[in-house]
């Protein structure tokens, strides 16, 4: 199989390490070879952060370059809009409706765009959003958007739902394990 | 059973599958999780070294006395590590020692993207470098055994992709460790002059035979498809190489990064018409080549700057380009920020306010220097925030010292801030440092040091009193101020600027993202209140925006530190 690439994108401090850490979980539980690149340190305070998840029966590079992404999966809209670039031609946009101004934007040097998922679905993308938030809110802990979306993804893709669910069990502390599957199935009823 | 880890975690695996004992390391993007993850393992003795020439020095110290050590650390940690470095090189191991060295091309998380290699080549050491997961576990254990089997410090070279990339890795067990004799031995161990000629006619020789090694090393792998074109190439760089030409290109990839092998390469370049060397940042395998008088192509295509990536050698070696589809609009960038609470927010918004100059260091209060709060006007390296400040109120004075301060994070001053101090009271300068005392190392994700009173483990551990270290330095004046209460410190800081004599302000408040931290409830805008006059927004908090002329708090930020309605006059800001 050719190799697949699934972009993580979203602003540091949203949890898209452990999003990654699922797919990844569950892409190799299926028998693919699997890469996720993450990313550390100073990026990850508040600015925009994106992960790689790729697959496929050999994956060389850890990373996702313009054009080559199948899937993004984007936890804030002007994120969506950033890294639109990197998705390639006919591939699909998963979004929450989530908006969190950058700095230029709090500070009134630069406006946040305008319309923004409908400007990408007009340029012919297929886009499915979500309001990921109040999903998670719902579940008891805004924190869990992450996972929401990751029910989203999970509806679009014919995973069996014992690798998911075992996925989140292994990524996600005892602690906050009922709250994550609650928000898993908000996000997987959300997309049907 | 096959685990998908990053290529940090599976670099521990492999310290605990060699039977390491012994590890000491100093934090640093992209290197931090290797020394994290071995301390998971109960048989593995880890700890955070105040730095990174300390790590190396304890590593050193177990490898003499027969154990299996290891030192980690990013790129610049090497600069500060080097002493120790150049002279284990001549005293080589009793157990092995590995030191893991992580290079950051394209500046992800550092101030420069010097590269690693350099050093290897100085020192006349081993250095390995692997590509993937698997690799940095498999690297590890055979580290171990060139270290012991040459007698010499091996470094395994990293970088941000390697590092923090997850791929799959198959465990094996660890093997028991053998702690080797410990003999006296002045000729190898102690470097003065008599010994160290002696050792440096081993190195010579040592390296002769890292040379032969390497032409047979099974780290080295040819991948023979065939063709016209052959890259030589290593790291990160193979994988991008390897994705791009896939079968249509032929590799040698290099595992030994130094010292390179001769006969290899020069075979490998005799096959092919056209020979492409794939290398992230130096040109050191391509100087290797062309020294040897071979023709291949590298730097004039691919740059000494920032990552280089499959669509990057698609673009070069076969003028292909992915097609995409932009955004119909601008897109205003977002830079890191300061987390909302984040105690250093208060402080920096004191010396904005009050127009001050700072000498800045190495740390998340480096985002200081970001708009709105810009407060910040030079970032050099670990520790130079004091020392420079000094020079420069040498350079210009009492004008200097009455409107400058120093900034450094409390980790960083354990680091190598605390000799700077010394040099403000011993050589005199009437200085102003603050210590941003956050409890803890953040920017690296929250590592114990020897002001939190824990150790790597979590156990308790002593912690240094900055306080009393400070006046034991022989500066007179110390205060503690908490930067949430805005007015205390910028009073604090006022006095301290106009005394003549040097200070320290302690500015502490533990970091906002700890889980001991209580956060209180989201603050909220009384909007009849609001004038919209935007002092709020000076604060560059990311919880505070304006909509409709009136400034909004988002409650799933905001941690209720507070310093917005200290600035508010118009008292709109409450809980």
């Amino acid at each position: 199989m050719e190799t697949r690439s699934i972009m993580i994108v979203g602003v540091g401090g949203q949890g898209s390490l452990l999003a990654s850490r699922l797919l990844g979980n569950v892409l190799l539980a299926q028998g693919y070879d699997v890469k996720v690149s993450e990313v550390h340190g100073m990026s990850q305070r508040g600015g925009s952060v994106v992960t790689y998840v790729k697959y496929g029966d050999e994956v060389f590079s850890p990373v996702i370059e313009k054009g080559e992404a199948d899937v993004i999966i984007s936890f804030e809209q002007l994120e969506s809009a950033r890294w639109l670039p990197y998705l390639k031609k006919g591939g699909k946009l998963i979004t929450s409706t989530q908006k969190l101004d950058p700095m230029p934007v709090i500070t009134g040097n630069a406006e946040y765009p305008e319309n923004i998922i409908e400007k990408i679905k007009a340029a012919g993308i297929q886009v499915t959003a979500a309001d990921a938030l109040s999903l998670a809110e719902e579940a008891g802990n805004s924190k869990a958007s992450n996972v929401v979306l990751m029910g989203v993804v999970a509806a679009s893709t014919d995973f069996d739902d014992k690798l998911w669910q075992d996925a989140i069990e292994q990524c996600v502390p005892p602690k906050f394990l009922e709250l994550n599957k609650k928000a898993f199935e908000l996000g997987r009823k959300a997309a049907v | 059973m096959k685990k998908l880890m990053l290529g940090n975690a599976a670099f521990a695996r492999g310290l605990y599958e060699a039977g390491v004992t012994v590890v000491s390391s100093y934090p640093g993007t992209p290197s931090t999780e290797i020394t994290e993850f071995a301390a998971e393992y109960d048989e593995i003795y880890a700890e955070w070294a105040p730095n990174e020439k300390v790590a190396m020095e304890v590593a050193l110290g177990a490898s003499i006395a027969g154990s299996r050590s290891f030192c980690g650390m990013k790129h610049v940690g090497l600069n500060v590590a080097a002493d120790p470095l150049y002279t284990a090189s001549y005293t080589g191991v009793n157990g092995g020692m590995v030191i893991a060295v992580a290079d950051d091309p394209g500046m992800h998380s550092s101030q420069n993207e010097q590269d690693s290699r350099h050093h290897a080549i100085a020192s006349k050491v081993l250095m390995i470098e692997p590509s993937d997961s698997a690799e940095c576990k498999e690297f590890t254990k055979t580290a171990f055994e060139l270290s012991e089997k040459f007698d010499t410090p091996v470094i395994i070279r990293m970088s941000t992709r390697v590092a923090h990339s997850q791929s799959a890795v198959e465990l094996c067990e660890r093997a028991e460790p053998v702690q080797k004799e410990y003999v006296k031995n002045p000729q190898k161990y102690v470097m003065m002059p008599a010994f160290a000629r002696g050792r440096h006619v081993f190195v010579g020789e040592r390296t002769q035979k890292l040379i032969e090694y390497a032409e047979t090393s099974p780290l080295n792998k040819v991948i023979d498809n065939g063709g016209e074109i052959g890259i030589i190439t290593s790291g990160v760089s193979y994988q991008y190489a390897r994705e791009a030409m896939g079968n249509g290109a032929s590799y040698l990839k290099l595992g030994v990064v130094n010292p390179l092998p001769v006969k290899l390469i020069k075979d490998f370049c005799a096959k092919y018409k056209k020979v492409y060397v794939i290398e992230e940042l130096d040109d050191i395998i391509e100087s290797h080549c062309k020294k040897l008088g071979l023709y291949v192509v590298g730097k004039e295509l691919f740059g000494y700057m920032g990552e280089i990536s499959q669509a990057i050698v698609a673009e070069k070696l076969l003028g292909k380009k992915n097609d995409f589809t932009a955004f119909d609009g601008d897109v205003p960038v977002r830079p890191p920020v300061m987390c909302a609470g984040c105690p250093h927010r208060g402080l920096f918004y004191c010396l904005s306010k009050n127009k001050i100059r700072v000498s800045g260091d190495i740390g998340c209060y480096t985002l200081g220097a970001s708009a709105p709060l810009s407060a910040m006007d030079t970032t050099i390296c670990m520790g130079a925030s004091i020392s420079a400040l000094h020079g420069f109120n040498k350079a210009r004075g009492e004008e200097a010292e009455k409107s400058t301060v120093a900034v450094i994070g409390d980790s960083t001053f354990m680091h190598s801030g605390m000799t700077g101090l010394v040099n403000i009271a011993y050589n005199a300068t009437n200085s102003t440092v603050i210590i941003l005392d956050n409890s803890i190392t953040g920017m690296t994700g929250h590592q114990q040091n020897p002001t939190t009173g824990k150790n790597l483990k979590g156990d308790p551990a002593a912690a240094v009193n900055l306080e009393e270290l400070c006046k034991a330095i022989g500066i007179k004046r110390v205060r503690v101020v908490d930067p949430y209460n805005l007015a205390e410190t910028e009073a604090a800081i006022k006095e301290e600027l106009a005394v003549s004599e040097p200070s320290v302000i302690i500015s502490r408040r533990p970091c906002a993202l700890l889980k001991y931290v209580k956060h209180k409830p989201a603050l909220k805008v009384v909007t009849d209140s609001c004038k919209g006059c935007k002092m709020c927004l000076k604060l560059g908090c990311p919880a505070i925006s304006v909509r409709d002329g009136k400034a909004v708090i988002d409650h799933t930020q905001c941690v209720g530190c507070g310093i917005c309605s200290e600035v508010c006059r118009f008292g709109a800001i409450s809980e």
